[in-house]
């Protein structure tokens, strides 16, 4: 997997609703295998496709504008992908292309996806989005900054996620770097907590109908 | 110094501070399911990790299994048998703990979960699921994550997080009649927003939350995703410890002192908090595409985005009772365990569903409550009053291209989520507590159960 982009320059296609899931990011009925790939077809299928079963293009979705078509930057509203943990949302989203998303707020579990997939989640003002929606912009993460038409909107993003994106670090690389810490603070809790630890095996009894 | 409930836990899992400003947190417990988990699983087995501790790694087949009585691998999904049979070689290959689609403990995760007393009072533990919230109701911090963090969990025994703030939401005086868990709940998303909760774990405490059964609390936790909280929480207490002393994989009893610390201070202070008069509240259905577009079930239609009045096809100034419905759903991690069951069925017990109402399930949250439920007779009341009575899992709660509601049907459901498409292509769901789902079943229309005394 590529890191971010560093500086990425595209226009920032307007997806400006609040609450999108990712339910609607890639619906269950498109994760077809136990795979990471094969999803971007099924990205926003309820919203890009006419109809459940077709692969008919609705040309009311912002996707399917030649204008933004294949675009690496969305723009949206707030509590974006909200609603199932599933990560083929952000892999959906990579795959089709998308580098950054750009949002008023997002849900926990798919910003943390987003980073350990090195797709930047950037929060900004809701004047903010809209004021880049539909826009050519720069982002630079290094500096922090999206600058669109002269002005630049500084965003924040912890350091670690930062430089994880920069340099397409894996997390856990970088973890198992602590391995002795890891291992001296479970030597101790299990003194401690033993009941964390001292599980049964399940019998055959427990197995069968 | 004082400390929340939520600190005293984070403070005992910090392994170590990160230079980045995150810190490095032990992670107890993880639980898999066939959806997101053999994602997890495949990906350490490319890359030659191994499992740091598969003792305690659990997995469960729920999501795509098939819900009909004789079930076996085949699933109406599309492809969904792969699910389960390279799931199934996975744990094998990686010697995690598989409940598996014909296992007598075989459920809904957050449903056996705390059955097999895996989740225990002041443990981490997490799911790629993002409805291991639920599993807050114990006392645990229990939050949902991707694919990608559930192998850096089972590889390292941690994840790297930001300390997340603390937000107090207390229920104060006691719940009326007919108004459950679920309406608390979705009143608190309903009054505060479905990013109400962002960037917060959510303690919920007050009298309405301690006189709550084990089962009304896992309801109340479970959706605090849907408040985009990381996750909710209850201190546990003598209800607690007695639902969970003895189970398969619990302590015997808890009668060790350190069971009574995991509380927050009586000065311990919170970074928000939110104060709900609990008696004022009323049974509460969902009238959009969003768990905040949520409304007393006496009350009109709001004015809400256009797109979400289009889907569901309800005006603005409809009232929301007496709206025609077309099938039925009880169950899921929100509302599928005996006491939900119980309470549905005191409403239906000698009644009839309305004929409009095309397709209604009852989908028990896992084996064991199946087997209770038939134990009390239950399954009966269900059929008799024209409710299909199925096998453990999570069924319609979503649609994932195999079994689904007659095209075009409006639902009242017990699940969590009303999003567009949900439990199908152009479905239009209403979430409700099981006794609004109940009562409505009968009525053919959304109805106030309140109206139908068991």
């Amino acid at each position: 997997m590529s890191a971010f982009p560093q500086p990425l320059v595209a226009r920032a296609a307007p997806l400006l609703r609040d609450n999108v899931d990712t339910d609607t990011i890639i619906p269950s009925r498109e994760m077809r295998s136990t795979g990471r790939t094969g999803l971007a077809d099924g990205l926003f299928a309820p919203w890009r496709y006419v109809g459940a079963d077709t692969r008919r293009e609705n040309p009311d979705f912002v996707l399917n504008d030649p204008a933004y078509r294949g675009a690496a930057i969305i723009a949206a509203g707030r509590n974006f992908g909200c609603g199932s943990s599933r990560e083929h949302a952000v892999w959906a989203l990579a795959e089709y292309g998308v580098k950054a998303i750009v949002a008023e707020s997002f849900a926990p579990i798919f910003r943390n996806n987003c980073i350990r997939n090195f797709l930047l989640p950037v929060v900004l003002e809701r004047t903010a989005v809209e004021a880049i929606a539909g826009r050519e912009v720069t982002v630079d993460l290094a500096a922090r900054s999206i600058a669109c038409e002269g002005i630049a909107y500084a965003f924040a993003i912890e350091d670690e996620a930062q430089q994880m994106l920069l340099h397409g670090l894996d997390a856990i690389d970088l973890t198992l770097q602590h391995r002795a810490d890891i291992d001296a603070w479970t030597a101790a809790d299990r003194t401690a907590r033993p009941w964390v630890y001292d599980l049964p095996a399940r019998t055959q009894e427990s197995v069968t109908p | 110094m004082p400390r929340t409930l939520f600190d005293r836990i984070w403070d005992a899992h910090r392994v170590a501070s990160l230079p980045g400003g995150a810190d490095l947190i032990a992670i107890d417990r993880v639980f898999l399911h066939e959806r997101t988990g053999a994602a997890a699983l495949a990906r350490m087995a490319e890359t030659g990790r191994t499992l740091r501790d598969p003792a305690r790694v659990f997995a469960v087949m729920d999501h795509i299994v098939d819900t009909r009585p004789g079930r076996g691998d085949g699933t109406l999904m599309p492809g969904g048998e792969g699910f389960i049979t390279e799931t199934r070689a996975a744990c094998r290959a990686a010697g995690i703990t598989l409940f598996d689609v014909n296992d007598r403990d075989q459920g809904i995760v957050h449903v056996i979960s705390p059955e097999q007393g895996i989740v225990l009072p002041g443990v981490t533990l997490v799911a790629p699921d993002s409805h291991t919230c639920t599993q807050g109701a114990f006392g645990a911090l229990a939050w949902g994550i991707g694919s990608s963090e559930a192998e850096h969990a089972m590889v390292t025994g941690t994840l790297r997080m930001e300390r997340p703030c603390a937000m107090r939401v207390t229920f104060a005086g006691a719940l009326p009649p007919g108004v459950t868990a679920k309406d608390m709940i979705l009143a608190l998303i309903a009054a505060q927003g479905a990013g109400g909760g962002a960037g917060h774990v959510v303690e919920f405490a007050g009298e309405a939350v301690r006189g709550l059964d084990m089962e009304a609390r896992m309801t109340l936790c479970n959706m605090a995703t849907e408040f985009s909280a990381v996750t909710g929480l209850i201190a546990p207490d003598e209800r607690t410890f007695a639902y969970l002393a003895g189970r398969p994989h619990a302590p015997a009893d808890f009668a060790d002192p350190y069971w009574r610390t995991l509380a927050s201070d009586a000065d311990a202070v919170f970074d928000s908090e939110i104060v709900i008069d609990a008696s004022g509240l009323a049974p509460m259905v969902s009238w959009g595409t969003s768990p905040e577009h949520t409304i007393p079930v006496t009350a009109r239609v709001p004015d809400g985005p256009q797109r979400a009045h289009d889907y569901i096809g309800l005006a603005p100034g409809t009232p929301l009772a007496g709206t025609p419905l077309d099938a039925a759903f009880i169950g899921s991690c929100t509302n599928s365990r005996i006491a939900d069951l119980r309470r549905a069925a005191a409403i239906l017990k000698g009644r009839r569903i309305a004929p409009a109402i095309r397709k209604a399930l009852v989908v028990p949250g896992s084996m064991a409550v199946r087997r209770q439920a038939e134990a009390e007779g239950l399954d009966k009341v269900f059929e008799a009053a024209g409710f299909e009575w199925r096998m453990s899992g999570c069924s319609l709660c979503f649609y994932a291209g195999g079994e689904g509601f007659p095209a075009g049907s409006r639902v009242i459901s017990s699940t969590n989520r009303n999003f567009e498409g949900r439990q199908g292509p152009g479905i239009r769901t209403h979430i409700a507590s099981p006794e609004t789902v109940a009562a409505s079943a009968l009525a053919g229309a959304i109805a106030d159960p309140r109206d139908y005394p068991a």
